[in-house]
């Protein structure tokens, strides 16, 4: 039962009144609860005084949600460090010994600014972004009140939800020039690929059975044209030159008679690279093939128009710009229009390409987030590119550091930098003041080099020692300034204990020294 | 038209609302974020002449700072540590 002074609970009795404001329905149903409360403690009479002391001690309890992600981060580097030392005692060998050792010294690497914060400064836009505050004040009023289901017609609770979800699509649809009802809401580009590898080729299959890609895609259009391959189809994977770009005459040779769709990624995630869209899109309009483009990393942040670009089919990400995750959105050509076979059976809802009921609270988000790309881009761009250059400069001033990728043909919001003897995994754990990546979100869980990186023609050497920086909206000059300094510095502490380091200070070819062992 | 627009006072009073409420994110990112959009965004509209332009563009600015005013009160409700850029006394 509730105990407590008498004071106290006409207190919490005042302040629960105050939560019942507008709303009618929590209102009775509060009031019913209260009035029931009450009555089970005998009788409550109200004494100013007291309630004014009990006010007091109410107003004390803390609003105030604090999260704590040092404690998380502290566990974590516990279990490693338990981990390693385990195996080390299992078996003692030299390289573990070394691992250890290494281990060791980034402590010394990582020295912590007493008199600052410890929350690593966030530099992977790459993977995801933070939700933009005004993004979230769209999406407040889904969760308190606008709860209806859009696709209910019968009453008004279904058509002030469509009508939000319409304004989304809209706004999603104004930044690549399309018709909002060429709009098909999903959950994610993930799902929009696969959508449109496995659909597209399904739909046709009865003619066509060829689907061009390349190397450097996101995982998800490559694991998805390799099952289609089980389902009968030829694949061919486009390979990309040292810039990352594709060759369109090989684009040309490739095409044949029963090819049904090419899809070329607009902006690569992990090495920023913009491929010739516009050119590929003719290619393929002349040829009469669909041609897709995963934009995920592209929409928004570059100028895309899908009738100028001949895109027939284009997928989007609401995370990738500020918006929440969980949703995204296919665009789905309707003049000459588009087949495709739905991957989900269900009620028909989006043009039945995508059965389920809508989540409008990150629909709206998403909508909200595409409006605001629209309407900050010169802004976005003009603050992304000064820092890139800046944080550019500032790394490529370090000895024996490689930009990945085309230099021109980019997208500057991603920098990707190898540092030659130094190993990309060992500089990620030094940096543990800095939130970033050695290559895409879904690769950098395995120690594998990137397999983007490979494509371009760089050895495992350099391929392990890239790091991608992603640079956002809310990235500001401090912090690029701090990242540049606490790079140069640890490249230069890492690379003083690294023996291949010593070996080329002393002028020695290391191509030219014989490796034993593996 | 003859609309009237907003007076300088107004239009300055608007623009300190702003940065003040945007000094109270407890996030860092987003409050130098809208410090820098706000300075960015008068400055742009500085010289701004049509009275209807005047007027969209203030009231546009009305409609930001009251989202201003409840996301930071969200930014002070759900807290995370400090950025290792920030520095922990005397920060805002
Ligand atoms: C190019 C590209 N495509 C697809 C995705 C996956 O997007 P989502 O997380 O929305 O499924 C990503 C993000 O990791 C990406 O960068």
């Amino acid at each position: 039962m509730i105990r407590g002074t008498r004071g106290r609970l006409v207190g919490l009795f005042r302040s629960s009144a105050l939560l019942r404001n507008n709303s009618r329905i929590y209102n009775n149903y509060n009031r019913r609860r209260d009035v029931l409360v009450l009555k089970s403690l005998d009788h409550v009479r109200c004494y100013s005084a007291a309630v004014s002391a009990v006010k007091k001690l109410v107003d004390d309890v803390s609003l105030e949600i604090h999260t704590d992600i040092q404690a998380a981060a502290k566990e974590q580097s516990e279990v490693r460090n338990n981990a390693a030392s385990t195996s080390n005692k299992e078996s003692k060998t030299e390289s573990e010994a070394a691992i250890l050792s290494s281990s060791n010294a980034l402590k010394h690497a990582y020295q912590e600014n007493t008199g600052f914060g410890t929350r690593p400064i966030y530099l992977d836009m790459q993977a995801t972004t933070p939700t933009d505050p005004r993004v979230l004040d769209t999406m407040m009023k889904f969760f308190t009140g606008l709860y209806g289901n859009p696709h209910s017609n019968t009453h008004a609770y279904g058509w002030e939800t469509n009508k939000e979800i319409e304004k989304a699509r809209k706004h999603v649809a104004d930044l690549i020039n399309a018709d909002p009802k060429e709009i098909i809401f999903t959950s994610g580009a993930t799902e929009s690929n696969n959508t449109v590898v496995k659909g597209v080729a399904r739909f046709y299959k009865k003619t066509k059975n060829h689907i061009i890609t390349t190397r450097t895609e996101h995982k998800c259009v490559l694991e998805a044209a390799r099952s289609m391959m089980n389902e009968g189809f030829e694949i061919t994977f486009l390979s990309v030159d040292e810039n990352g770009l594709i060759d369109l005459e090989d684009l040309k040779k490739n095409i044949r008679p029963t090819t049904c769709l090419v899809s070329v990624m607009a902006v690569n995630n992990e090495i920023g690279v913009l491929q010739p869209i516009k050119e590929i899109g003719e290619i393929c309009r002349k040829n009469k093939v669909f041609f897709h483009t995963d934009a995920a990393q592209a929409y928004g942040k570059i100028p895309m128009d899908v009738n100028k670009m001949n895109i027939d089919l284009l997928s989007i990400s609401s995370h990738k710009i500020y918006g929440p995750k969980g949703i995204g959105a296919l665009y789905v050509r309707r003049r000459p229009r588009v087949r495709l076979e739905p991957l989900l059976s269900g009620g028909g809802q989006e043009r039945g390409l995508r059965s389920g009921t809508l989540a409008p609270p990150l629909v709206a988000g998403f909508g909200e987030a595409a409006r605001l790309m629209k309407q900050e881009y010169e802004s976005d761009h003009k603050h992304i590119t000064e820092l890139s250059d800046r944080l550019t400069k500032g790394l490529l001033s370090v000895e024996h550091a490689t930009l990945n990728g085309s230099p021109s043909h980019r997208y500057p919001g991603c920098v990707n930098v190898s540092f030659a003897y130094v190993e990309g995994e060992s500089l990620l754990m030094a940096l543990r003041d800095i939130a970033l990546s050695s290559g895409s979100a879904c690769t950098s869980a395995s120690l594998e080099p990137s397999y983007v990186l490979h494509a371009l023609g760089k050895d495992d050497a350099l391929a392990h020692s890239s790091i991608r920086f992603g640079i956002g909206r809310f990235t500001t000059n401090e912090e690029v300034d701090y990242v540049i300094k606490a790079i140069v510095e640890r490249v230069k502490y890492l690379r003083e204990l690294s023996p291949l380091w010593e070996m080329v200070q002393e002028g020695i070819d290391l191509d030219s020294i014989q490796w034993s062992g593996h | 038209m003859g609309a009237v627009g907003p007076t300088r006072i107004e239009v300055l009073h608007l623009y300190k609302q702003l940065i003040k409420n945007s000094r109270l994110f407890n996030d860092y990112n987003f409050r130098e974020f809208f410090l820098r959009r706000s300075r960015e965004s008068f400055k742009a509209n500085k010289h701004l002449n049509d009275s209807q332009a005047i007027i969209d563009c203030y009231n546009r600015g009305l409609e930001d700072l009251s989202v201003l005013k409840r996301q930071s009160i969200i930014s002070q409700l759900y807290t995370f540590d400090k950025l290792v850029v920030e520095p922990l006394k005397g920060s805002r």
